[in-house]
């Protein structure tokens, strides 16, 4: 089959342009769209291709432009709201949370908001607190929002694809230290996001490692400097964090009988958490050869200056060596 | 867009020399001192950005230097001054301690916020700066509160809201001004409009330049000012900073100004070709703060080329100082991450 090169932000871009020509219900909103340099190369001259009424770069209203998504939603429209950053997206969670979410279930399964809200976790280069938050976790808490959490550049396009042609409001995450990434991807072929489960994207038996967003990738790098060292780790991608799939998590589990957690966000009352206890739930507790353990980012805002930023973000070197930890017992 | 600003807006009018008939020489000296100290302190910023020595992003405000200047000489150390991400000159009008805010900027334990914060995120409480963050409009609540507390308080205090013409366009702006209109807090929100919300030129978000309309739609007395004379902002502001005081009552301040670097860091073309033009930039140079009030300062014979010169020289010299003192201090210890989330005690 014919493939194509792209990275993680040129993916997006496809997607979007595929939405655009295929789907006439589709629109774009929010700030930095007319912008060549707000939103990474994952949104170029879209507003050039498909016109100014359809890519809407927008005043500074987060609130206003996702509440009017929403409602643009609930009448066949497919609105994408984009947030350049995570953090400014708070200003829109009556919209998100009180709304979308709750409209299907209140009103009897009536009427379905099928937005997409794109937030884009943005963080490092001593930006600080108010320019770094991964809260896909709080997401992930509200029943009715979907929330998908790409890491691979197959995943940023086709997931992306699929949230905006699920009917229900998808919470889309993508990670600015991603984009990067490169791969050969085939032609876009539609999928259903309600089935999309999490990936294994390698097979071991050691250990399972789960990961979601930018700590799949860390967990994808650390993996062959721990093939060096004699260990094999099954990883798997979680995607999709809300409804969450766990089958094939405990699967591998049962199998590997060790597992590790590894999240972008805060530690405590974070997703690693979630993902834990849906496990050990879901398992004898006998088979399981050691406690399991976690990596996320310590209880605290993101520090500005660069030696704090170091210590505070998760390294290759602490999945590492959380993993030949784990494996000795 | 409707152009209800007019002139105020145009580059090419309202660049006549400020009157400086009856003034006080001195507070006259020190206007023009603290603009040129504010100014020559981003360039050095510019610079040290360009060259990678500050790892972070900087919101640089140059060209719009007359306002807090204006304002802080009206201002008390017991006043409460909130800002946003465009917000050195907010503080060093109140404390010129340029080493401070170059620690701050490099991230260094010596720095205003002890290195927790950089560009972005400036605290200076005991000169009356309560702190400045980027997120548009997060803080325009926060002085609304200080000023009703001051009230609460017995005291004469006021607060100072320093907002952009982009953060009008946030809801919570609105649900300030109602609030501070009903509950009679002693606020001054100063907009500086700057006609820009990074790449966005206001005729693309609004349906008028003036963002006073909004005063009068809260029935909030405000003056619509020139933001680049610094004579008529400290004259005004007095006024206005007076009866809120006395008063307890909000006001507005919009002062129509430019910002001559594009919306984040060094280059000056960053969002030129969405809407800024090189023309513009070129023009509202020329409308300057700093050069007006030393041409007219000059003019009436009360200030020399030389003065100048000399006062230049010593402002780079501390420049200079201060950069290399703050870039050979310390970083905040690891173990900050977690000693500065909750209080101590
Ligand atoms: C809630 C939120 N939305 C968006 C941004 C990105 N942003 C930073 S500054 C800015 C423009 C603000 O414009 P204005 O208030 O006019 O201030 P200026 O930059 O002109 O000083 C924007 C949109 C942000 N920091 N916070
Ligand atoms: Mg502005």
């Amino acid at each position: 089959m014919k493939t194509k090169k792209y990275d993680y932000g040129t993916a997006i871009l496809s997607a979007f342009e595929y939405l655009l020509k295929n789907y006439k219900e589709t629109f774009v909103i929010g700030q930095g769209l007319w912008s060549p340099w707000y939103v990474g190369n994952s949104m170029t001259d879209l507003d050039k291709k498909f016109g100014k009424n359809r890519v809407i770069d927008t005043p500074v209203s987060e609130s206003a432009t996702t509440g009017a998504a929403v409602g643009a939603s609930l009448t066949g429209m497919k609105p994408i709201v984009v947030h350049p950053r995570m953090d400014f997206m708070l200003y829109a969670m009556d919209a998100i949370v009180n709304q979308a979410a709750k409209w299907s279930h209140m009103f009897g399964g009536q009427a379905h908001p099928g937005v997409t809200i794109r937030g884009i976790i943005n963080r490092g280069g001593e930006q600080g607190a108010q320019h770094s938050q991964a809260l896909h976790a709080w997401f992930a808490h509200v029943p009715g929002l979907r929330v998908v959490m790409p890491s691979t550049v197959a995943d940023a396009r086709d997931l992306l694809i699929a949230s905006v042609l699920c009917k229900d409001p998808v919470i889309y995450i993508d990670d600015r230290w991603l984009y990067e990434q490169e791969a050969d991807l085939a032609p876009i072929k539609e999928i259903n996001l309600k089935i999309q489960k999490p990936q294994i994207t390698l097979e071991g038996k050691d250990l399972t490692i789960i990961a979601s967003g930018y700590s799949s990738f860390l967990v994808r790098n650390a993996s062959a400097k721990l093939k060096n060292l004699n260990i094999y780790p099954e990883i798997i991608d979680v995607r999709i964090l809300n409804p969450l799939n766990i089958e094939s998590i405990v699967k591998s589990v049962k199998k590997t009988k060790k597992f590790l957690v590894v999240d972008p966000g805060w530690i405590s009352s974070g997703f690693s958490a979630e993902l834990i206890a849906k496990v050990v739930e879901n398992l004898d507790i006998n088979c399981l050869k050691c406690p399991p353990a976690r990596i996320a980012l310590p209880d605290a805002p993101a520090p500005t200056s660069r030696v704090l930023e170091k210590e505070y973000y998760t390294s290759e070197e602490d999945i590492i060596s959380a993993t030949k930890n784990l494996v000795k017992e | 867009m409707i152009n209800d600003l007019k002139d105020f807006s145009n580059p090419k009018k309202y660049n006549s020399l400020p009157s400086i008939k009856d003034q006080d020489i001195d507070v006259l000296k020190n206007m023009l001192s603290t603009m040129l100290l504010i100014r020559k302190t981003e360039q050095q910023l510019a610079l040290g950005r360009k060259d990678g020595l500050i790892g972070g992003p900087v919101h640089l405000g140059v060209g719009q230097e007359a306002i807090a200047v204006g304002i802080s000489l009206n201002l008390k150390k017991t006043d409460r001054v909130f800002g946003a991400h465009r917000s050195h000159s907010h503080l060093l009008a109140l404390n010129p301690d340029i080493y401070k805010l170059f620690a701050e900027v490099l991230g260094k334990k010596t720095g205003f916020s002890k290195g927790m914060g950089g560009s972005m995120h400036l605290f200076d409480q005991s000169n009356g700066f309560f702190g400045s963050t980027p997120i548009v409009a997060g803080t325009v609540p926060l002085a609304v509160g200080a000023a009703m507390a001051s009230k609460m308080q017995n005291l004469k205090d006021i607060a100072v809201s320093y907002i952009g013409d982009g953060s009008v366009e946030e809801g919570v702006v609105h649900e300030s001004f109602n609030l501070a209109k009903v509950s009679k807090a002693p606020v001054l929100f100063v907009i500086e409009n700057n006609l820009f919300a990074s790449h966005m030129h206001i005729s693309l978000r609004q349906p008028s330049d003036m963002i006073s309309r909004f005063a009068v739609a809260n029935h909030i007395p405000y003056k619509l000012l020139d933001g680049n004379d610094v004579i008529s902002i400290a004259q005004n502001s007095k006024e206005i900073i007076d009866s809120i005081r006395n008063d307890k009552e909000p006001a507005i301040l919009e002062v129509v100004t430019y910002r001559w670097y594009g919306h984040v860091d060094w280059r000056e073309d960053i969002d030129v070709g969405v809407s800024r033009s090189i023309e513009d930039i070129k023009n509202w140079k020329a409308r300057d703060p700093i050069q007006r009030l030393s041409k007219s300062m000059i003019n009436s014979k009360i200030w020399t080329k030389d003065e100048e010169n000399e006062l230049i020289n010593k402002i780079d010299m501390k420049i200079k100082n201060d950069w290399e003192k703050a870039m050979s201090d310390p970083y905040p210890s690891k173990e900050s991450i977690l000693n500065f989330v909750y209080s101590e005690d």
